[in-house]
């Protein structure tokens, strides 16, 4: 995974350079080219169909035995009736039990990998995620008024997520609306995003220090994230986001490689800097406001997926956004199996294992990359 | 005569510190024109006011005397390009994509072969075509203003404009990067507007110069009026001696003119 270019193009002399050009065949740099471009699209496809595996495989993981054709003959059933079945208890464990929250892990770990890309790239920061802007440090702040002061703008079912919700979003549209009037550089919104951070983490800590046993377990537990929380009716709404968001992410794709060349290049090249940078920023908030809602604090796979696939795919983000989306999805979906069957009937919960499980890994991809630029 | 681009009245900076102060100039087609002057005369600042990356108060930038200074970014893009200094890159991008980023004014969503075809062939005007795969970040100094100018010229505009391209580079890389600038500027018949240091690097190559001091154009000609004795001993406050070889100026600082005190 070091680096494909010491693999597949090693410099070939001018000599035979130009005898290629004379026999009208592609030259060896061009050859490179179309290999990694080959590449670019066979990993892509590869780790989906990794996601599809790996989603069977995980599905029989359980108290109640399933075998690997089972829970895809299980999940096909809903669709194909005619073609594929089951039996109903496998069918409902499936359907309604294990299936879901693997959807959960998938839909969860998608789209903070697709929003971490997204926002490294016009913050041109390595470091930033979608906790960067101060997204679930708002959440959480909502969660903590909702349960402290039982205070909630939206009521009803919406009690708790309702709040995190929209102080998450307020939170993150706070900071690039500063940004915006002081300039909507990297840096403005970088500094903003960490400041905010600190206030609200302090306002929910304050809060937590008068919160009753009961109220603190129910910061807490939202806090360390869960995929319990998920069900085929959030689903739905998840959806509907994904839907408007992504692809609205990706109709930018050509703009973020500019961006990454830096403001000044991306004007000259006819990429309105500040503009794209603020719809990014909007656009990524809402899908991860909605994420962080509902899922809780997912630390790390937001962080981590693009630089994973940075470091096989390059820097297209028109692969690069589709690839962080998905390995997003392989990390989350994974940590979530580790957590839920290591100590069964015991859950981890998915927050924690994210991190236990990925931390180590990411350090032994970044001590095996030799690609020292990721992190000056 | 024929004009591709007249700068009018550009106005940058507060009225009490103007860093460009009322400039007015117009240049030729298929001209290569390099900007000289002191540091902190403006000539970067006015290579960024043509290309709007620093928004300028006032006047207008008129190519093929259409006026360019209220159309979008994406328009301009495709009547000018630009060339930085030096570009930093956070993530590692490939020399190919790097400059495939300069087709961004003509391409659609995905992207075709033709525009691959036209990095090919700048890369291959270039000499650099060895270098397509490689780590742009890993590549040296010459050869990283090589790929920079790479992405300006399949950006496909008829005005280049450059800011400095020969700071950081040893003499030998200094010719080449003007070599390479002075060819396209007579094969591709675009014009090249770039702000220089090095006063025999400009007359050696420019068919004009450009010279600034303090916000203002002090004088604008071919090299032999504009590299003068006293031009440079009042705007740079240096004695030097200009002599002429192989048909242009070459100048040869004696020693700094230092104003007496007023005590």
């Amino acid at each position: 995974m070091t680096s494909f270019r010491t693999i597949f193009f090693r410099g070939k002399s001018d000599a035979s350079l130009s005898r290629a050009r004379r026999a009208g065949k592609k030259s060896n740099p061009q050859m490179a080219h179309e290999r990694f471009k080959f590449i670019r699209i066979f990993f892509v496809l590869g780790i989906v169909g990794l996601l599809v595996l790996l989603t069977g495989i995980i599905i029989t993981l359980g108290p109640l035995n399933i075998s690997v054709t089972d829970s895809y003959s299980a999940l096909l059933a809903r669709f194909m009736p005619d073609h594929f079945s089951v039996d109903a208890l496998t069918s409902r464990v499936v359907w309604n039990i294990r299936f879901p929250r693997i959807l959960g892990g998938v839909m969860a770990g998608f789209g903070l990998g697709i929003c971490g890309c997204v926002m490294q790239a016009v913050l041109k920061n390595p470091l930033a995620s979608p906790f960067t802007l101060g997204i679930t440090a708002g959440a959480q702040f909502g969660i903590s008024i909702a349960a402290v002061i039982g205070f909630s703008i939206l009521g009803g079912p919406y009690f708790i997520i309702g709040n995190a919700f929209i102080c998450a979003l307020f939170c993150s549209l706070f900071i690039i609306g500063l940004a915006a009037i002081k300039g909507a550089t990297s840096e403005n919104l970088v500094l903003a995003g960490i400041a905010v951070n600190y206030f609200f983490t302090a306002i929910s800590s304050l809060l937590k220090y008068f919160a009753s046993d009961e109220q603190l377990r129910l910061m807490t537990n939202w806090g360390m994230g869960d995929l319990a929380a998920f069900s085929w009716t959030n689903s739905q709404l998840l959806l509907i986001i994904f839907i408007i968001c992504i692809p609205l992410l990706m109709t930018k794709c050509w703009d973020l490689n500019i961006m990454t060349a830096g403001d000044e290049t991306a004007k000259s090249i006819g990429v309105n800097a500040e503009m794209t940078r603020i719809f990014i920023m909007v656009v990524s908030s809402l899908l991860v406001a909605t994420i962080v809602c509902f899922m809780g604090t997912i630390a790390f796979v937001g962080l981590v997926a693009p630089h994973m696939a940075r470091m096989v795919i390059g820097g297209d983000h028109r692969f690069l956004i589709p690839a962080s989306g998905v390995l997003g999805a392989l990390v989350l979906m994974s940590a979530d199996a580790v957590g839920m069957n290591l100590i069964a009937p015991t859950i981890i919960p998915t927050g924690i294992m994210t991190s236990i499980v990925g931390v180590p890994f990411f350090m032994y991809l970044m001590m095996k990359g030799k690609r020292k630029e990721f992190w000056t | 005569m024929m004009i591709k681009l007249q700068a009018k009245d550009i106005v940058f900076g507060y009225s009490s510190n103007p860093i460009l102060d009322n400039i007015n100039f117009q240049i030729a087609p298929s001209k290569l024109v390099t900007i000289v002057g002191p540091n902190g005369s403006g000539k970067s600042t006015l290579i960024k006011c043509i290309d709007r990356i620093a928004a300028p108060q006032g006047g207008s930038i008129l190519i093929d005397r259409k006026d360019v200074t209220h159309m979008s970014r994406m328009d301009m893009a495709r009547y000018l390009s630009y060339v930085p200094q030096s570009s930093v890159r956070i993530f590692p991008t490939n020399v190919f994509d790097t400059i495939l980023m300069g087709r961004r004014p003509h391409i659609g969503w995905l992207g075709s072969d033709k525009d691959e075809k036209k990095v090919w062939d700048v890369l291959r005007l270039l000499d650099i075509e060895k270098l397509a795969m490689s780590n742009f970040s890993e590549l040296s100094g010459g050869q990283q203003q090589k790929v920079l100018i790479a992405r300006a010229l399949v950006q496909e505009a008829e005005v280049m404009l450059l800011d400095e391209p020969t700071s950081n580079l040893d003499i030998w890389h200094q010719l080449d990067v003007m070599n390479i600038i002075r060819d396209v500027v007579k094969k591709k018949e675009i014009t090249a507007i770039m702000a220089l240091h090095d006063l025999n690097l400009a007359s050696y190559y420019s068919d004009r110069i450009i010279m600034m001091k303090k916000g203002k154009i002090v004088a604008a000609g071919d090299p032999y009026s504009v590299i003068t004795e006293e031009n440079i001993a009042s705007v740079y406050r240096v004695e030097a001696a200009v002599r002429s070889l192989s048909d242009r100026p070459v100048i040869m600082p004696l020693r700094q003119i230092r104003e007496a005190k007023a005590y």
